[in-house]
């Protein structure tokens, strides 16, 4: 695109990114609840979502901390749950690999799904795009998103007391993990990993220090990779 | 829990997630990392989510880990609407509304 500027390019990332607001907001705001229901003082709280600032993750460790899981456990799946940052780290270091360390360290930090999403697919479509503008583009994306993600948790943490039994919000957390993973089942091999690690984990629940769950993430992964590969070798034959 | 508990967690979390973020952005040789490796990471985040939440959809601590037909209904809700409409916000919504429901219908939380 002729003309573009940093400028124009940040106000272009800005708008895209505006409409996750729909989805970081209602999530920072449980985060905040529900930590606060687990025990966390609010400064504790604001520290996690600002500090790890990625909501899966967070809701993960939570969920192993209020079992009394050993921190390791604790920090070995909520990682896990990350794992999929270090794809968006490779393919963003594609286009934004030339660009000064301070902006690409200062990338990494807001490196959340909603902002890599919406800006690779602005990079693809546009591959004639200028570095500043790239950057001045991922930046605007995650301008909306990222201040509202811990203004969120701060109002989450605010209403905390107030939310009723009968609302039932010891279910809130596995509703959102649903509503995550459901659009993660782009394909069979999403599927049978899902369901690899849903059977694996089940059977394995009575091990110690949710070792389960990692034994059932570990299995799963590999489904998911040799599902991939059968797929794209019979694709090729 | 402890507040060391807490802040060991909040802290090495921290690190730990910004070290993944930062990784291949920060070395830029990146690209040359065995397709085997990316393969496997392209399915972590639907390898263990399904396995934490399983648990907690059938054997939920607030009915003391009996299986509760309104969060297993409020479960399969969330996880259609999800997969049907791509749409988190409106999964989440009619979830939550069904397992209200449910509760409402059955006079138990």
């Amino acid at each position: 695109m002729s003309g573009a500027t940093p400028k124009s390019s940040y106000w272009a990332g800005f708008r895209e990114g505006l409409p996750f607001l729909l989805v970081v907001m209602p999530f920072g705001l449980l985060f905040g609840v529900v930590a606060t229901e687990a025990g966390f003082t609010a400064v504790q709280t604001m520290a996690f979502s600002s500090v790890v600032f990625a909501g899966a993750s967070q809701f993960a460790a939570l969920q192993l901390m209020v079992e009394d899981a050993p921190t390791l456990i604790v920090l070995v799946t909520a990682l896990a749950v990350n794992l999929r940052m270090a794809m968006y780290s490779a393919s963003l270091a594609v286009w934004l690999g030339d660009a000064p360390l301070w902006q690409r360290a200062l990338v990494a930090y807001v490196n959340v799904d909603q902002s890599y999403a919406v800006s690779i697919n602005r990079y693809e479509d546009r591959p004639d795009m200028t570095l500043p503008n790239r950057i001045a583009f991922f930046f605007g994306a995650v301008t909306p998103v990222c201040p509202m993600w811990v203004v969120a948790t701060g109002l989450g943490i605010w209403l905390g007391d107030t939310i009723p039994e009968w609302m039932a919000l010891d279910f809130a957390v596995p509703i959102c993990f649903l509503a995550i993973m459901a659009p993660m089942m782009r394909t069979l091999a999403h599927m049978l990993a899902a369901v690899t690690s849903i059977v694996v984990a089940l059977v394995l629940a009575g091990l110690p220090f949710n070792l389960g769950l990692l034994a059932a993430a570990v299995a799963a992964m590999m489904v998911g990779a040799q599902v991939e590969l059968q797929m794209s070798r019979r694709a090729a034959a | 829990m402890t507040g060391a508990y807490i802040w060991g967690i909040i802290l090495a979390l921290g690190i730990g997630t910004y070290l993944i973020r930062f990784s291949f952005l920060g070395l830029i040789g990146s690209k040359n990392l065995p397709e085997w490796v990316l393969r496997h990471m392209r399915y972590t985040a639907v390898a263990v989510l399904p396995g934490l939440v399983a648990p907690l959809v059938l054997w939920p601590a607030a009915t003391g880990g009996q299986v509760d037909p309104a969060r297993l209904c409020a479960a399969l809700v969330t996880f259609g609407v999800g997969i049907l409409t791509r749409n988190v916000i409106a999964a989440i919504v009619l979830g939550a509304a069904t397992l209200l429901g449910m509760i409402w219908l059955t006079g138990s939380v």
